[in-house]
């Protein structure tokens, strides 16, 4: 991404960053699910600070409740006991003050809307002027590289095109925080190396708060200010890892030692964290 | 051009098929013939030729159906009452009026029960059971009740025509109404989009494919019934009237004759709401 023309184009949020009050503040969570066999406990007792600016990644084998505790963030699931605060607002206030875009693990472009028109449905939702939607889709597709492609259909688009797409609709209204479900789950390496660093860069730029679920140890260490392990069954925060290179980090930085020290907690924490019994 | 092989096959088949059949069911009815009129020496050929060729037979041959189509549809002026131009522009316009009032009904049908929950549960039944009653037993009902309030002419036959056409019409726009991905519609969830957006922008458009589909069955349930309803209500005329009197009068050759303009007809409609389809997918950008 263009961080550049980014900056330029975005600098009311660009300053951000250095407000280091409590964004989320997650104590006590815990939320089961009622299924055929009996409730489920997808996390149990979770408690999380994250500051404004931060990215932090959430790490765990599947079944460990990271997803459900974004969503449960983004108020599409409702836990069962304690609270969270986004912004100082609950879940649901936060979602309708559009605090945060959410982008999921498969693109989800709607087939029948170009490229342009999906990055501007949450702005015709918004209410957003014509005039000015249609500026915002343009910086949009600049923000994630896809300048010229606005005209073009999903399907015209590879899945790494596709997703960006969608991370320029999660930003197209400007929302403090970026959810982020496993993005690039479904892509191969290269793409996601590509993308990771991208995405690095719009988060400087920018300035958002990024909460990032993965399954990828170096995804996580090559993104993030903190690491938050997670362990299942049931879902419960294991272990959180400062990561603190430099903001403008390059991909070469995960040849270094201090890259693959902290690589190497993160997979201890899963593997002490994970018991292979259920 | 591949597929015109593959066709052709199918349509020389069904022509074999159809002349086979015609020569033995009427294999008796012209051996009494033979006999009735004295003649006791014919070879098979003789048989097979009259079996094809008789003026009331059981099942006509396809040659003789050929001949009465274009004897009613080409060589009869449109104006005339024999002319099968003249009664299927009667029954067309009867499933035109009827398929539209059946598939917004439908479409409305549809946006009730999505929109309200309760609805699916307390209305899905009688939908359902609507159409288990027998239109043929049903129609005489509604052209008497509708003629209470004055109501006559090519109105009670484009009721029931609709009253056919709507239940498919309900039953697929609920399913394309409900297409959407769980993914999809938690997108709609986190911009806090009103219930009437979510429909609109996505539920909507998504059900395009169905809508479509919805339409096609719906037409041809449309002519089915515009059909039961000339049958019951004749004396306007219309391709059911020409059944009727064909049957009157033991003219088997009508019939098939009205029968496969019919037939005609629904295919013609349901290809032109298909190429519609296609040149609206095409620009919804649902195919390559």
């Amino acid at each position: 991404m263009d961080a550049s023309a980014a900056q330029k184009l975005m600098p009311e949020s660009g300053g951000k960053a250095s407000a280091p009050e409590a964004t989320i503040e997650v104590k006590g969570l815990s939320l089961s699910f009622d299924t055929a066999d009996g409730p489920v406990q997808a996390l149990s007792n979770v408690d999380l600070r994250i500051a404004r600016g931060e990215f932090v990644s959430f790490i765990g084998p599947s079944g460990c409740g990271k997803t459900t505790l974004l969503r449960a963030v983004a108020d599409l699931e409702t836990p069962t006991a304690g609270s969270i605060r986004v912004n100082g607002l609950s879940p649901g206030e936060a979602r309708a003050s559009r605090a945060y875009g959410y982008v999921f693990q498969a693109p989800a472009l709607y087939p029948w809307r170009t490229v342009a028109r999906n990055i501007a449905l949450p702005l015709e939702i918004m209410g957003v002027p014509r005039k000015e939607r249609d500026a915002r889709v343009e910086k949009g597709l600049e923000l994630v590289n896809l300048a010229g492609f606005g005209a073009k259909y999903p399907w015209q688009l590879s899945g790494g095109m596709q997703q960006r797409a969608s991370i320029a609709r999660a930003l197209s209204f400007d929302p403090d925080l970026l959810l982020m479900d496993e993005p690039f789950g479904a892509l191969d390496e290269i793409v996601r190396d590509m993308l990771n660093q991208q995405l690095l860069s719009l988060w400087d730029v920018t300035g958002k708060t990024v909460l990032f679920v993965t399954h990828s140890i170096p995804e996580a260490v090559f993104l993030s200010t903190r690491i938050v392990v997670m362990s299942p069954r049931p879902g419960r925060v294991y272990d959180v890892i400062d990561c603190d290179f430099p903001r403008d980090r390059q991909l070469e930085i995960r040849e270094t030692p201090e890259f693959l020290a902290i690589a190497n907690r993160v997979r201890q924490g899963l593997r002490e964290g994970h018991s292979y019994d259920g | 051009m591949k597929s015109a092989l593959p066709i052709a096959s199918v349509v020389v088949a069904i022509l074999a098929i159809w002349y086979v059949a015609a020569a033995l069911l009427n294999a008796d009815l012209q051996r009494d013939l033979f006999a009735n009129s004295g003649r006791t020496a014919y070879s098979t050929q003789d048989l097979i030729e009259g079996s094809l060729n008789m003026e009331r037979p059981k099942l006509p041959a396809p040659h003789q159906v050929a001949a009465e189509l274009y004897k009613l549809v080409l060589l009869t002026p449109p104006t005339s009452k024999r002319s099968l131009v003249y009664h299927g522009a009667i029954t067309l316009e009867e499933t035109v009026i009827g398929w539209i009032i059946g598939s917004a009904l439908g479409v409305g049908l549809a946006v009730l029960i999505v929109s309200m929950r309760w609805l699916d549960r307390s209305m899905m039944p009688w939908i359902v059971a609507s159409q288990t009653v027998p239109i043929i037993a049903l129609a005489p009902m509604i052209v008497v009740i509708l003629n209470q309030f004055n109501i006559t002419g090519i109105a009670p036959k484009a009721v029931i025509a609709a009253y056919l056409s709507f239940f498919p019409v309900t039953v697929g726009m609920v399913k394309g109404f409900r297409s959407p991905e769980p993914l999809q519609l938690d997108l709609m969830r986190t911009y806090s989009a009103t219930r009437a957006q979510t429909f609109l922008k996505l539920r909507a458009p998504a059900s395009a494919p169905f809508f479509f589909a919805s339409m096609k069955v719906a037409v041809a349930a449309a002519l089915v019934g515009a059909v039961v309803a000339e049958v019951t209500k004749s004396e306007d005329g219309g391709l059911g009237a020409r059944l009727l009197a064909g049957s009157y009068y033991g003219q088997t050759v009508q019939i098939w004759a009205a029968l496969l303009t019919a037939a005609a007809l629904s295919a013609a409609l349901v290809g032109l709401v298909g190429l519609v389809a296609r040149l609206t997918q095409r620009r919804m950008a649902f195919t390559s």
